[in-house]
């Protein structure tokens, strides 16, 4: 079954480490996606561009709406993503608990929803 | 036969077996159902087969395989029927231990904590305790309809997630197993703390409560804080007939006719939390088992140890800090110091204000200043109670004193 991982934390807190934590902190996310790789838990993750970069975008009465900014400002901002495979949600959770920023932001669990069966 | 019996013996049995052998949830509980309704009618007519354990399983196994083939056109379910048929009867493990390993499983997916603890609570009733969902509805005050939509969400969830059937692995037993207590705790709780005693499933929710504290007992090895659980749920069920008049009206730990304590849970609750705590239970289930004991052992209120109970409610609100321990610690040394060291404390949380709208404050108040003689301020702290509390049998109690103090004035 196949989950991803949404990852989120407080950007501002991120920019205001140090280089050398920063950069302390990718080395980890790289062992971390190293060894789900190994593991074969792996299908994709990519790290995303800060918050600032986001611009929303809706479409009301066949009009289309653009604005600066994500949907809702929050604490915490969605900064990355890993989809994996796994077993069950426990497998899911146990991979989730490992991505260091677990330990200063927060990880969404969801599991992906089943494919429509093929016509 | 007693099937009524047999249903509450066997239900969490042959329905945590199903959940195993076919893997879902949902379809397990509508065959465990069948399965029971296929016994009413044929072993009365046939007679009970030999192991009705066995047969039961086997019922409720068939019946998800014709549910899965009907509807196999639907979705491709076509594995799992291959899976579940190729296993024949005698190859079902239906020894005694893998039927407790079922059983502890389904315990522990209830109570996994990717769920709601509300969802927790309702799906632990209905699966484990074979409770209907018109029981729970009515224990948890809310309509039918809100339950049985918190169930199909909880089980949808165990579902789409793909929540594992399973015992947790070794390190996380003991932070799951606090999940699972809390659970059974809330259950006991959400029973005894309704005293209208006419809503009788209320009185079942804390019957409940102390049948899975002693399966849990049984199910998972020597664990010092679980019985510790199971002992304060007994010695606070002990009090259960007690503590209400003819009335439903609240009579309170001192007024109360210890005579009608039920000795029975005492003498079985007291050695119980005793061996806990000589093999190291020091945790708040434990310190509350452990001040229920001390009033449980008291012939007469003004025998009761508080001052004992008073340096239980320290170590609990180390363990556990919160303004409603910090009331009830005020309150035990109030009985033990005198009137005025407790109230002293109780205004220093009133200033805080993190009790405010709470109307067990000036009820506790209110009721040091009565002893103290203080009967203007006691009717003044009555009547702040008043306007905060919201359940009837405590309005009756309230306006009760404030009238007995009224005439002291």
């Amino acid at each position: 079954m196949e989950y991803i991982l949404l990852i989120y934390g407080n950007e501002a807190d991120v920019n205001k480490m140090r280089e050398s934590e920063q950069a302390a902190m990718y080395q980890e996310f790289m062992g971390f996606t190293q060894s789900i790789v190994e593991s074969k838990n792996m299908v994709a993750g990519r790290r995303l561009e800060d918050v600032a970069t986001a611009t929303t975008v809706r479409v009301r009465d066949g009009k289309r709406l653009v604005t600066d900014g994500p949907f809702a400002e929050t604490r915490e901002q969605l900064g990355g993503f890993y989809m994996i495979q796994a077993k069950d949600l426990d497998e899911a959770l146990a991979i989730a608990e490992r991505i260091p920023s677990a330990r200063w932001g927060s990880i969404e669990v969801r599991p992906m929803a089943a494919a429509p069966p093929p016509r | 036969m007693n099937l009524e019996s047999l249903y509450r013996e066997e239900w969490r049995r042959v329905l945590a077996t199903t959940v195993r052998l076919t893997g879902d949830f949902d379809l397990s509980e509508e065959a465990a159902q069948d399965a029971f309704v296929a016994a009413l009618e044929q072993w009365p007519r046939d007679g009970p087969p030999a192991n009705p354990y066995a047969w039961l399983v086997s019922t409720a196994r068939n019946h998800v395989l014709d549910q899965l083939r009907r509807r196999a056109r639907l979705e491709d379910r076509q594995a799992e029927i291959a899976h579940l048929a190729s296993l024949n009867a005698s190859e079902f493990d239906l020894s005694e231990a893998a039927m407790l390993d079922d059983q502890l499983r389904l315990i522990f997916t209830c109570c996994h904590p990717a769920l709601a603890l509300d969802a927790q609570v309702a799906l632990t009733l209905r699966t484990v305790c074979g409770l209907t969902t018109e029981e729970i509805a009515r224990g948890f005050l809310v309509p039918v309809a809100t339950m049985a939509q918190r169930l199909v969400r909880v089980k949808r969830k165990i579902r789409d997630t793909r929540l594992p059937f399973a015992v947790p692995p070794k390190e996380q037993l003991a932070e799951r197993l606090d999940g699972v207590m809390l659970v059974v705790y809330l259950v006991f709780t959400e029973g005894y703390a309704a005293t209208t005693g006419k809503l009788w499933i209320r009185r079942q929710l804390c019957d409940e409560a102390i049948r899975l504290g002693r399966l849990l007992c049984e199910l998972i090895p020597p664990n010092a804080e679980l019985r510790a659980l199971l002992a304060l749920l007994l010695l606070q069920d002990s009090r259960r007939i007690a503590r209400a008049g003819p009335d439903e009206e609240i009579v309170l730990l001192e007024d109360q006719n210890r005579e009608l304590w039920d000795r029975r849970e005492i003498a079985e609750g007291v050695p119980l939390l005793e061996s806990a705590l000589r093999e190291g239970a020091t945790g708040v289930y434990a310190l509350q088992a452990a001040i229920a004991a001390l009033h449980a052992r008291a012939p007469r209120a003004e025998e009761t140890d508080w001052a004992q109970i008073a340096r239980l409610y320290d170590a609990l609100l180390r363990k556990q800090p919160s303004p409603v321990v910090e009331l009830n610690r005020a309150a035990a040394i109030g009985m033990a110091e005198g009137p005025s060291r407790g109230l002293a404390l109780m205004d220093q949380l009133e200033a805080r204000g993190e009790l405010a709208g709470y109307h067990l404050l000036p009820a506790a108040r209110a009721d040091l200043l009565r002893r103290d003689g203080r009967f203007r301020e006691a009717a003044e702290a009555y009547r702040n109670a008043l306007a905060l509390v919201s359940n009837d049998p405590e309005r009756r109690y309230l306006s009760r004193r404030l009238a007995q103090v009224e005439g002291l004035q």
